[in-house]
């Protein structure tokens, strides 16, 4: 019997990165916001201080700071036909738990999508024709567009002191930025990083053969910074312990450097730790959301009634909280019908290896977001007549650590232990480096996410159910970019090179990116997507469902931010729409 | 209450009655005294008396905190208006007297934990604001638990004896040389800020040593520093605006607070007015220089150890140069704490690490992370010796006994709570 607490006005569903954003927007519009947390309390100098962060061991491979699979996992399989089994050991995607969610350990590489994502299907249409989708690729317009969106992702970086060069101010072309770019209308709020040797070499070789190179936009700060709320972040070290660590250095922005030392001081806002939503609850009329149920560390069960509910966990959980608690109809894709789990996408990134040779890159002087890049083969900036696939992903040279376990450039050829493999390991690890993709992936109707029907989870729900594969379009541009991505690794005139390709099949055990998307997407009609352009659930209005669960589609960037923009505007029409007329903010 | 004000009061038949009701033992606050409350909760922010008087996760005001001595443990007492826990029972003229004497209204002597010898300065008109005050809290029934003194000191009346030697009462009386700026400073200083119950040494009977005023003081393994003029370990090299800025952010461009006066600045000085914090910079700058400089040369080869290891540990933040970064990680060239002549809050920081104060001005939950559990005590007196002693510092070597000392006092008293 669960014990029933006093009402909240807002009641947020997990307390990372988007959830910060929405506490602290929704309490400045004087809401009584309670976040609710599974994970612990996390700050800098506790969990996460310079004097012992650096430790491969425990936060890369023993996942320190990640989500740990015997407490929640999903199933996998890459087609229908197969029997998904559960994710025993994170792989692939690595997301986090506690305080500060996934954002506490990511790179720091902070993009905005091209204005073409917004509008990928109109666009992909208008300009090749309807044989460009194919039957089975569930492209959709994202029923809210990146001229919409453009003041978000500009507070966003304002609020993370994003670093970088602009490429299109107000429509102006800038001398070195990415001359791709949506019009943005403010440049970043702090200069580009510096760079090291390899990315200089990069960015060398593909000026070279005519590409536009430009500094990876970066959450690493490259001077100290004081954002809009009055908090400060250090100048980053580059010490290359950002991805899967936390920041010992307050450099890299986060929930914790950027807006909890401002919220926590808040009378309105209320954080509960260590207890894990189990379900959102819903009147008898399936058309209101009267709050969730919660289980604290001790077992205990609540039910936590609200006015208002935003789920704000990562994105399968988002999926997974709205399947168990029966809010919507799941997607099948035999029928094609129900849109709950539909166009869950990932990315697909493959590399070169560049061996070299005789020029020392020091590699463990690096950051995050440390690297050059190339974006003439996103999205639709180049001509995709006759190439049998749209979008594509900006090719990187980044060099963004040299930490000595997960460091490993190995010529083509190299034992895997042994004498050889220590000598090969000592010559090429401080001249290699990596050109890489962030490969877009389309959405595609036979991936998708829904309820496992063997395993549980440890409250007794379904597990959730990933079924996914690359599917032609992004093998396609695989072979397509590989193939632009030798020319520049050819052109740094390297001693050898190695290719590194992805597939054919998607493999759920190496690390890849934590770039999951969808199955909870936003769209124009409640037919084709589980939320409206506001992130308000079509069917239950006062249910907000925030992150990246909401793309239609994965483009060919990182995703935060994005999903920070999103969240500012759902935040924005919250405050200036809905506290007004609490009622559906689209009208079917 | 002056006989002037009395006849005012009298001259509205309803402001009598107000004023009867005021004070009674069991006044409540009346919607006229509104000017004075506020006045007075200026003065108790000024004073920081929420400090002391609240326990950790405690009603504000409501005591039991416990008080670390040298000479035991004193729990602070309840000062809301209960009448029986609290001091809802004293009258006007008996908070007075515990303020300005030491005495409570029962008339058992208090022990100097409560900081009479410098609120003894302390005007009565500002006594009875701050009375109006903490007269509108909210009474909370609290007992404090008995102090751990050992005897003779649990016998009250040995702080007669004490008194007799070492008190003084009597208000702030102003210096008619100085400015008005500077008068009103050194009454907060040396009154209700009673910033010397820190700042300034003590003998062994814990009384502040008269002739050693501001001139750095320890307290509860912490070295509160001198804020004499002297330019390394004083308030020499800062200016006004510095002092000031510190006092109402906890940082300026050259360091930001730790420890008790993080804890001093968020409760209190954050509080007060930029005109009161400008007064006590004021006066502050006018203290002269007092100890010699430093002439010792430290061993070289300790100085090259503790160079690599600040390369290794602490120059990510405090930088290659111990210049810091500006409002976030506190320049260690320069530094008064680092370079006092007793190394105490160095080293301290060292070991446990430690919260910087946020507030809302500036809202950064800087922390320095602690090194006790990564570094030696040789390593740590190393590193303390070079950052003493590196671009343009100057101060004595740290021994590895000092800092096994420090560990020890830090752990039993970390582990007495």
């Amino acid at each position: 019997m669960s014990q029933k607490l006093p009402s909240v006005d807002v009641l947020l569903v997990g307390f990372g990165w988007t959830g910060a954003i929405m506490a602290q927007e929704l309490t400045e519009a004087g809401l009584d916001v309670l976040a609710i947390e599974r994970g612990s309390w996390r700050e800098t100098s506790t969990d996460f201080a310079p004097t012992f962060i650096q430790d491969e061991l425990r936060y890369r491979y023993h996942g320190h700071l990640f989500e740990q699979t015997a407490q929640e996992t999903l199933t996998f399989r890459n087609t229908s036909d197969q029997k998904a089994l559960p994710m025993r050991r994170l792989g692939s995607f690595l997301p986090g738990t506690g305080v500060g969610g996934s954002i506490l350990h990511w790179n720091g590489q902070a993009w905005r999508f091209l204005p073409y994502d917004f509008e990928i299907r109109s666009q992909t249409i208008a300009r090749y024709g309807q044989g460009m989708v194919p039957q089975d690729m569930t492209l959709q317009d994202w029923g809210v567009t990146y001229d919409e969106l453009e003041p978000y992702y500009t507070r966003w970086e304002e609020l993370c002191g994003i670093a970088g060069q602009a490429g299109n101010v107000k429509g102006q072309k800038q001398s070195g930025g990415n001359p791709f770019e949506g019009r943005r209308s403010k440049p970043y709020p702090t200069p580009p990083m510096k760079q090291t040797y390899g990315p200089t070499l990069f960015a060398e070789a593909a000026g070279s053969i005519g590409l536009h190179p430009f500094p990876c936009p970066s959450a690493n700060m490259s001077q100290a910074y004081t954002n809009p709320l009055g908090v400060s972040l250090a100048p980053c070290t580059y010490c290359g312990f950002c991805e899967k660590f936390g920041c010992g250095n307050y450099s890299k922005a986060s929930a914790q450097t950027t807006i909890l030392p401002v919220l926590m001081q808040k009378k309105n806002f209320a954080l509960r730790t260590e207890s894990e939503v189990t379900a959102i609850n819903v009147d008898s009329s399936r058309k209101r959301a009267t709050g969730v149920t919660y289980v604290d560390m001790h077992g205990n069960e609540f039910e936590q009634p609200a006015d208002l509910v935003v789920v704000c966990a990562y994105i399968t959980h988002n999926v997974h909280l709205l399947m168990t608690s029966g809010i919507g109809t799941t997607y099948d894709p035999s029928t094609g019908q129900g849109t709950l789990g539909k166009n869950y996408c990932y990315q697909i990134t493959p590399s070169v290896n560049v061996f070299l040779g005789d020029k020392i890159l020091n590699p463990f002087v690096g950051a995050g977001a440390s690297g050059m890049i190339v974006d003439d083969w996103n999205g639709d900036n180049f001509d995709h007549g006759g190439l049998g696939f749209i979008h594509g992903g900006y090719i990187a040279g980044y060099v963004t650590t040299g930490r000595p376990i997960e460091t490993e450039f190995l010529p083509e050829g190299t034992p895997k232990w042994g004498a050889k493999w220590k000598k090969a390991f000592i010559e090429n690890y401080l001249t290699s480096m990596s050109v890489s993709l962030m490969g877009a992936v389309m959405p595609n109707a036979a991936n998708h996410l829904d309820l496992d029907p063997s395993y549980r989870d440890v409250y007794g729900r379904p597990l959730m159910r990933m079924t996914y594969d690359f599917k032609q379009n992004e093998l396609k541009m695989q072979d397509f970019t590989m193939a632009k991505m030798v020319d520049i690794a050819k052109a740094m005139k390297p001693r050898e090179i190695k290719k590194s390709p992805r597939g054919p099949h998607y493999d759920i055990e190496p690390y890849q990116s934590t770039h999951n998307t969808g199955g909870a997407i936003m769209g124009a009609t409640p037919q084709q997507s589980v939320v409206n352009r506001y992130l308000q659930h079509w069917d239950v209005p006062n249910l907000f469902v925030v992150g990246a669960s909401a793309f239609p589609h994965n483009s060919g960037y990182n995703p935060t931010g994005t999903v920070s923009a999103l969240a500012l505007w759902a935040a924005d029409a919250i405050r200036n729409q809905y506290l007004k007329r609490p009622a559906p903010l689209v009208q079917t | 209450m002056t006989k002037q004000t009395l006849l005012t009061m009298a001259a509205g038949t309803a402001l009598i009655g107000g004023w009867l009701v005021l004070s009674g033992p069991f006044a409540h606050a009346q919607i006229g005294d509104f000017a004075r409350q506020e006045r007075g909760r200026q003065l108790a922010a000024a004073g920081d008396c929420v400090a002391c008087h609240t326990a950790e996760d405690g009603k504000p005001f409501a005591g039991d905190r416990p008080i670390e001595t040298p000479f035991g443990i004193i729990y602070s007492a309840n000062i809301t208006p209960d009448p029986e826990t609290g001091i809802g029972a004293w009258t006007e003229e008996q908070f007075y007297r515990a303020m300005h004497e030491g005495i409570a209204a029962n008339g058992r002597r208090l022990y100097p934990a409560f900081p009479y010898p410098w609120f003894t300065k302390v005007s009565r008109a500002d006594v009875d604001d701050i009375r109006a005050y903490l007269r509108t809290l909210e009474p909370v029934r609290s007992k404090a638990r008995p102090n751990e003194f050992p005897w003779p000191l649990n016998h009250r009346i040995a702080m007669a004896g004490w008194n007799e030697l070492f008190f003084t009462p009597g208000e702030f009386q102003p210096d008619k040389q100085q400015s008005a700026e500077w008068n009103r400073g050194a009454y907060l200083v040396e009154g209700l800020g009673h910033c010397g119950a820190c700042h300034t040494p003590k003998n062994m009977f814990g009384s502040a040593k008269a002739d050693q005023k501001y001139q750095g003081g320890k307290i509860q393994n912490w070295f509160a520093p001198s804020l004499a003029g002297d330019q390394r370990a004083g308030l020499g090299s800062w200016d006004t605006e510095d002092i000031t800025r510190f006092l109402k952010t906890g940082r300026n461009d050259r360091t930001t607070a730790y420890g008790p006066m993080a804890e001093v600045i968020k409760d209190s000085t954050s509080k007060m007015s930029d005109e009161d914090l400008h007064a006590i910079a004021t006066y502050l700058k006018s203290l002269p220089a007092t100890a010699p400089e430093s002439t010792e040369v430290p061993d070289q080869n300790v100085v090259r150890a503790g160079q690599a290891i600040y390369a290794d540990q602490c120059s990510a933040c405090h930088q290659a140069g111990g210049v810091g970064v500006k409002g976030l990680f506190p320049s260690l060239k320069g530094d008064g704490i680092v370079q006092s002549d007793q190394p105490l809050s160095l080293l301290r920081i060292v070991l446990n690490g430690g919260h910087a104060a946020s507030i809302s001005a500036s809202p950064n939950a800087l922390a320095m992370p602690s090194f006790g559990w990564k570094l030696s005590d040789g390593q740590i007196a190393s590193v303390a010796t070079y950052v003493r002693n590196a671009w343009g510092n100057k101060a004595g070597a740290v021994t590895s006994d000092e800092v096994r000392d420090l560990r020890k006092s830090v752990e039993s008293a970390a582990s007495s709570y």
